[in-house]
């Protein structure tokens, strides 16, 4: 597959001028911002409500929107780097910019017309609202196609029934992109994709889940009962709704990749810190082999996954195929993540252990990169699809 | 008035890093090591661009002396909302004995150039901690100087400040065309905006040589040494009050 010109991938060895004062903005935004209040919001469970305002005024929450609408205008691989820079702070902020941006705003940019992308994008970029994106239901997670929600058209409305499961950002949105089956007797070719304002009739949130990580977003059913809405706010055209979601989601798998690469960077910072300063052994910790294989495995595993994270971003900003490269991004990345976060307990030994360190929220949080937005396990489907798909005779 | 704002901003070795003192002790270890634009430059940046969205000016042009990397530090005033930039080229050993002398010399030859209304820069950069360029700024271009400033307010042709003093806050009415320099408590510089990141990129950067505005950048000072600050030591318990004065007196104290 021939894949974009030179000029795109001398960005993997040294970042555009642009790109690197947007890294180094949004790390300054994370280091004073996030990183300070951080454990407070796992503690508290509590959305960053004036954070996400903060990073709307910069243009974070709909960096890939261009200015017309609101957003800054940029492309993915400046997503990505923001998000990893985010995510680093704090992985509950990057969570919600993550899902705003890519799973939110993403499709309604993609599949939406003039009038839906002013109504429902506009006010998502500014960061006063934020949305999220009902796909799962608690009877199908990787099992996407078989949507049971379903709508039925009566009149001038669609009417929408069923639940849907672990939705991020469900109880802080102001609306969402919802999956339902318009078509039973075509399988998966008959799911469409809806907008639903929130709070709107018929449309009610089940209780908070009390998650692992990543605490200081929301995550709860939505369900629908006779929920109406005009026919003006089905998504894209009928029966597109499952192409619409695997679409969004190869894009979505990127900021997830960031934002595992975010953790783990926070992860290692941590323990090679530790490293320097605890002392055992006479000397500091960082001096002895174990230590130092620990740290080198954490870096290698971070800085090869965000090379693919890079590339998967470089090569949809150039609109070439990227379903494969995205896929191989969140798989390493969310492993990385996983490693590193582990091994950073490890470095840091029972301080690890406590909260008075960063090291176990990174844990927590890094554990959910493995499952969301496609679990690993589906993302090897992806791959060997696509890799079978390249070698086909 | 021309509305023009010429805003100094200088690239330093970041707040948060350590300093390590080379081991032949003649200056600080500046190699791989984080930089970043001077956090009073920051705050110098941020007034002017809110003075200019206050209408009150018309043009914030961002300076900086120094090698080729002061460039990154230019682009960051321009992406907080300066118009546009002038890189004093300064590198090798020029750049190494560069200091408020020469510096005010280029800043005044600037404003003349630039026809500026106004020169504001931070109070004292974070590596040398001199606390001398804006008021020799003031001194060569024989402006009247508000010092310290933690506000700045237009007062007709004439512009009041509030100067953060030791014995508390200070106000003066000086006339204009002045040059300020920003204190902490002036304002809170803003994140650049993404729009503004990208705008930056358009925007200009001069490139200008110290000799074109007739600046002689000899050093009339000599870095003799440079040193860690001493480690600190632990402290001595003594029984009685005796005791603690005999031993105030034996370290020279008292």
């Amino acid at each position: 597959m021939a894949l974009g010109g030179c000029r795109s991938f001398s960005a993997l060895a040294e970042l555009p001028d642009t790109h690197q004062i947007l890294r180094q903005t949004c790390r300054d935004f994370a280091d004073r911002e996030l990183t300070p209040i951080a454990g407070r919001l796992d503690r508290e469970h509590a959305f960053p409500l004036k954070q996400v305002q903060e990073l709307g005024a910069m243009g974070v929450m709909a960096m890939e929107v261009p200015e017309e609408l609101g957003g800054a205008g940029m492309d993915y691989l400046a997503y990505s780097l923001a998000v990893e820079e985010i995510s680093r702070g704090c992985a509950s902020t990057g969570c919600v910019v993550s899902v705003n941006n890519s799973l939110y705003i993403g499709p309604v940019l993609k599949f939406g017309t003039e009038e839906q992308k002013t109504e429902w994008i506009t006010p998502f970029t500014t960061g006063e609202k934020v949305g999220c994106f009902a796909l799962s239901e608690p009877g199908n997670g990787s099992d996407a196609g078989a949507a049971s929600t379903v709508a039925r058209q009566e009149g001038d409305e669609w009417v929408l029934n069923g639940t849907k499961a672990w939705i991020t950002n469900s109880w802080d949105a102001a609306a969402t992109v919802v999956f339902a089956t318009t078509d039973k007797k075509l399988k998966h070719k008959g799911i469409s994709a809806f907008l639903i304002p929130m709070p709107h009739p018929g449309l009610s949130l089940g209780k908070k889940e009390d998650k692992l990580g990543i605490k200081a977003t929301s995550t709860a059913n939505i369900i629908l009962e006779d929920c109406r809405v005009p026919l003006g706010n089905m998504l894209g055209p009928r029966g597109a709704g499952f192409k619409i979601a695997m679409q969004t989601l190869d894009s979505g798998r990127i900021g997830i990749a960031a934002q595992a690469l975010g953790i783990a960077q926070a992860s290692l910072d941590c323990a090679a810190d530790y490293a320097h300063k605890r002392i055992a052994f006479g000397a500091p910790i960082g001096k002895l082999q174990a230590v130092q294989f620990k740290l080198a495995d954490m870096n290698v595993a971070v800085e090869s996954a965000r090379l693919l994270t890079w590339k998967a971003a470089l090569l949809r900003d150039s609109k070439k195929p990227f379903t494969k490269e995205a896929a191989m991004a969140k798989l390493t990345a969310s492993e990385a993540v996983t490693f590193c976060s582990h091994q950073a307990i490890q470095v840091l030994g029972g301080m690890g252990y406590v909260s008075d360190m960063p090291a176990e929220r990174h844990y927590r949080d890094a554990r959910i990169t493995e499952i969301y937005e496609g679990t690993s396990e589906i993302q090897r489907l992806v791959i060997a699809g696509q890799i079978l798909k390249e070698y086909q005779a | 008035m021309s509305g023009r704002v010429l805003v100094g901003v200088k690239r330093v070795i970041d707040y948060a890093v350590k300093i390590r003192v080379k081991p032949d002790n003649s200056s600080v270890v500046t190699d791989g090591v984080k930089h970043s634009m001077n956090p009073f430059c920051e705050i110098a940046v941020e007034e002017a661009v809110k003075l200019k969205e206050k209408k009150l000016i018309k043009e914030v042009v961002a300076v900086s002396c120094g090698p080729q990397q002061a460039q990154e530090t230019i682009r960051t005033a321009l992406a907080m909302g300066a118009d546009r930039g002038i890189h004093v080229e300064v590198s090798g050993k020029d750049y190494e004995t560069l200091g408020p002398l020469q510096v005010s010399k280029i800043m005044a030859a600037l404003a003349k150039k630039e026809e500026a209304q106004l020169v504001i820069l931070g109070k004292q950069a974070i590596d040398d901690d001199c606390n001398q360029t804006g008021q020799m700024t003031a001194a060569l271009l024989d402006w009247p100087q508000g010092t310290f400033a933690s506000e700045v307010a237009f007062d007709g042709d004439k512009i009041k400040v509030v100067r953060e003093i030791d014995g508390g806050l200070e106000t003066i009415m000086i006339s204009s065309p002045a040059v300020i320099t920003a204190d902490l408590r002036l304002n809170t510089p803003r994140y650049a905006t993404l729009p503004n990141i990208m705008k930056a990129k358009k925007k200009k950067i001069a490139n200008v040589k110290p000799a074109d505005l007739g600046v002689d950048l000899t050093s009339r000072l000599e870095v003799l040494r440079v040193d860690e600050p001493p480690q600190r030591e632990a402290g001595v318990k003594v029984e009685t009050v005796d005791d603690l004065v005999s031993k105030l007196k034996d370290a020279g104290r008292l």
